[in-house]
């Protein structure tokens, strides 16, 4: 067994998997388990940025997203969450227009992804390089080239800290 | 790029995630819920986003930095999206959105 069937297969599995926990996390009735499998989704799109040699992108979205915004989404279960939550139905009377609407764009985007015909780029040389490489060219680009964006998305994290800690605080009266 | 693996099938995949976010962000009651469905859709537009970037353009880095963003943002969002929650779960007593429908009071 060769190494790019590994890929291969590993981008299967993870696919299929991250869509299973995906449907479980929009379908379950307990939202606690919702947000368990939504770090299970998280974590297999970051073995699928892996598999695209994106390794920062990889580690930044375990550290966020299954690190923080997960954990976050637990907690938020966990002081909202009342006994009869698991009793009863979580989705609305809208379930069945949803899921049609849902399904039709599926089809719609899959035509147009298939009918676009990109071809990928003969230029794969530059790809070999390292993770080392990528850390360090990422780096580059987000302080030569994106400085502002990057100093605007710190400020905009620090006003939503802010924000955040006025919005849920209790009324001081 | 993913040997063996095609830009259409990692795009479908991204479809999929996408569409699944999308019914979940319509259907579900409770906010929490709303807003993982939301973290889907975003996480499902990084994937095209990194994958554009390595399949058409394997030399640069402009789809994985704008991720970075995406991800920063997303992490805002959710952030004072939760927030929002809870301090509707201390009005009202519910995260139901059905409940939600008063501006004051």
């Amino acid at each position: 067994m060769n190494l790019p069937e590994v890929g291969t297969v590993l981008f299967y599995v993870c696919s299929v998997l991250a869509v299973f926990c995906a449907a479980r996390v929009v379908s379950t009735r307990d939202i606690f388990h919702a947000a368990y499998y939504l770090a299970a989704t998280l974590l297999l799109v970051a073995v699928i940025y892996l598999l695209m040699h994106a390794e920062f992108v990889a580690v930044v979205q375990v550290l966020v997203y299954v690190g923080a915004v997960a954990v976050l989404l637990a907690f938020a279960v966990m002081l909202t969450a009342k006994i009869s939550d698991h009793r009863e139905t979580q989705t609305n009377r809208l379930a069945v227009p949803a899921a049609l609407a849902a399904a039709a764009l599926f089809a719609a985007l899959l035509k147009a992804v298939v009918g676009a015909g990109w071809e990928p780029s003969g230029a794969v040389s530059a790809q070999a390089a390292g993770s080392q490489a990528n850390l360090q060219a990422i780096g580059m680009a987000l302080f030569k080239d994106h400085l502002y964006p990057f100093e605007l998305a710190g400020l905009a994290l620090f006003t939503a800290l802010i924000g955040a800690v006025l919005i849920a605080r209790k009324d001081p009266e | 790029m993913i040997p063996g693996v095609t830009l259409q099938q990692i795009l479908a995949f991204a479809a999929a995630l996408f569409c699944i976010g999308l019914y979940g962000a319509l259907t579900r009651r409770n906010a929490v819920g709303v807003l993982m469905s939301l973290e889907l859709m975003l996480n499902a537009a990084n994937v095209n986003l990194v994958a554009f970037n390595a399949y058409l353009h394997p030399g640069a880095l402009a789809g994985q930095t704008f991720t970075l963003f995406v991800i920063t943002i997303a992490a805002a969002e959710a952030t004072v999206g939760l927030a929002l929650v809870v301090s509707i779960y201390r009005a009202r007593r519910s995260v139901r959105l059905e409940d939600a429908d008063l501006l004051k009071g």
